[in-house]
């Protein structure tokens, strides 16, 4: 190691679920974190740090990534899409939400915001899939907690909800989602 | 678990990607950083500079034709296994690119990173090695492509300088009476497999011509087994000609008595496959 100077930082213009935050990182920065500490949105979990457990699973440009194995740099390009980003416009819960809060999908809820984010997109590219594709879809990610049984049956349950419409959703749940 | 400091440069022209690695001591290329990011999160690897290529133009492609497929280096393992055209040229390109980790992973990793990081323990480095193909390969100096032959240097190294960008991998298609198949045993689909194989058989009527397999975990590097002998000859055993070549290592995950069963289990398994693919496609083509 020569002379440490003092490391260098950049500004990157990072879009995030519509929101645009100019945030100023070392290269250094995972996007994971960048997305916890300068954009203040902790919805993102970070389990392993090595792309192995999905915790931290967002969508860039509409397709589920680990956050965790991007650097914020890297990110200036991209649109990203947030756990907190899957709510409707009107703040209530999206399928997917609804299924895990219907099924209870859900226990500790750590691995909770890298699973909606993976089975947002997975439902997208395949709206009705099997148990065995549901299983599938979630494959990479994990859970301590539940035993997947009741992920799995959100999956299939999510599935339902986008196929009834929005209609049919329950109307007195607490939405909990960001006012944007 | 987070990296330490490095200089960062996202050129948008390779000739400025190519300067910036060729004048900086310890530079190294990011593409997908899904073997990268890891690598330096846990500080197995400090680099100087990275030189992020995903801003490059005109590397994304999947490209076929009758001689094969041409996958450039900002192409995502999801964009080669959607590729209808490369799923026809060369079937063995999805057959082993849907056991390579989650679709998550795929999303972002590219198949030319996955070739250049040389994992032992990966499919695309095998199936490229086993195919015959090659990488394309761009410096400061110029261009050139290395045969996959000449590749794997070793375990995680290849013969690429420092300072050259692989740009383009070179897959050969599937010739007219030849079948491919892969198989791999690992604890969950999308994990690294414990052992993996992949054949490549040529045939001429009924007759078998040429048969190798290529194997991921079974040695330190990518290694393919020429087993025409063992298949033509009816008392042969292709799985102990192969393991003859092998060098199956022990760790937590599997021992290196229990690689080597496997090595014995799957090899007849692909071997079969190929053959029986092989037939099918010979039997196509007669009746079309
Ligand atoms: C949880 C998990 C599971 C995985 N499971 C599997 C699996 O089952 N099978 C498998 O094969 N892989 C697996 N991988 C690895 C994955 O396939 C990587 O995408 C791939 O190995 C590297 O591609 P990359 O584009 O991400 O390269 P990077 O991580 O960006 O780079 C890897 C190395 O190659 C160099 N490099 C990359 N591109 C170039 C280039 N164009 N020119 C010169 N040098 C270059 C980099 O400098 C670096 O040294 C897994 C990864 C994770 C995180
Ligand atoms: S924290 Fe990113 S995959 Fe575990
Ligand atoms: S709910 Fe606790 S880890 Fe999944």
């Amino acid at each position: 190691m020569t002379s440490p100077a003092p490391e260098e930082l950049h500004d990157v213009r990072l879009r995030v679920n519509g929101s645009v935050h100019e945030v100023r990182v070392p290269a250094r920065r995972l996007l994971s974190d960048a997305l916890r500490h300068d954009c203040g949105l902790t919805g993102t979990h970070v389990g392993c740090e090595h792309g192995v457990c999905g915790a931290c699973t967002i969508l860039v440009d509409g397709r589920p990534v680990r956050s965790c194995l991007m650097l914020a740099v890297s990110a200036v390009d991209a649109e990203i899409t947030t756990v907190e980003g899957l709510t409707e416009p009107d703040g209530s819960l999206s399928p997917v939400q609804q299924a895990f809060s219907d099924c209870h999908g859900l226990q500790c809820g750590f691995c909770t915001p890298g699973f909606l984010t993976t089975i947002t997109a997975g439902l997208r590219e395949n709206p009705d899939p099997s148990e065995d594709e549901a299983r599938e879809m979630i494959a990479g990610n994990l859970c301590r907690c539940t035993g997947y049984q009741n992920i799995v049956r959100s999956v299939l349950r999510a599935a339902e909800i986008g196929a009834e419409g929005p209609a049919s959703r329950s109307t007195d749940v607490d939405g909990g989602g960001e006012d944007r | 678990m987070k990296p330490a400091p490095f200089a960062y440069l996202r050129p948008s022209i390779l000739e400025e990607a190519l300067a910036a690695l060729a004048g900086t001591q310890g530079a190294k290329v990011l593409a997908g950083g899904q073997s990268l990011v890891p690598l330096l999160s846990m500080r197995l690897a400090a680099p100087s500079m990275l030189v992020d290529i995903n801003a490059l133009p005109d590397l994304d492609h999947v490209t076929s034709d009758d001689d094969g497929v041409r996958v450039g280096a900002l192409a995502r393992h999801a964009d080669v296994l959607a590729s209808s055209g490369a799923a026809a040229a060369q079937p063995l390109l999805a057959m082993a690119l849907s056991h390579v980790a989650h679709p998550t992973i795929r999303n972002r990793g590219t198949t030319v990173g996955s070739v250049v990081h040389a994992d032992a323990a990966a499919e695309m480095p095998m199936v490229l090695r086993l195919l015959e193909g090659s990488v394309d390969v761009a410096s400061v100096r110029g261009r050139r492509t290395v045969p996959a032959a000449e590749l794997f240097a070793g375990p995680l190294e290849t013969t690429l300088a420092h300072d050259e960008i692989a740009v383009e991998a070179f897959f050969p298609a599937l010739g007219p009476g030849a079948g491919v198949a892969f198989q791999e045993i690992a604890r969950r689909h999308g994990d690294y497999a414990l052992v993996g194989a992949a054949a490549h058989v040529e045939t001429d009527g009924d007759a078998v011509t040429r048969a190798r397999v290529g194997y991921v975990s079974a040695s330190d590097v990518p290694v393919v087994v020429d087993v025409t002998d063992a298949v033509t000859d009816p008392a042969g055993d292709p799985a102990a000609a192969a393991l003859a070549e092998l060098e199956p290592a022990g760790d937590i995950h599997a021992s290196a008595a229990y690689r080597a069963h496997l090595v014995t289990v799957l090899t007849p398994r692909v071997l079969a496959d190929a053959t029986d693919h092989a037939r099918r496609r010979a039997g196509e083509r007669s009746s079309a």
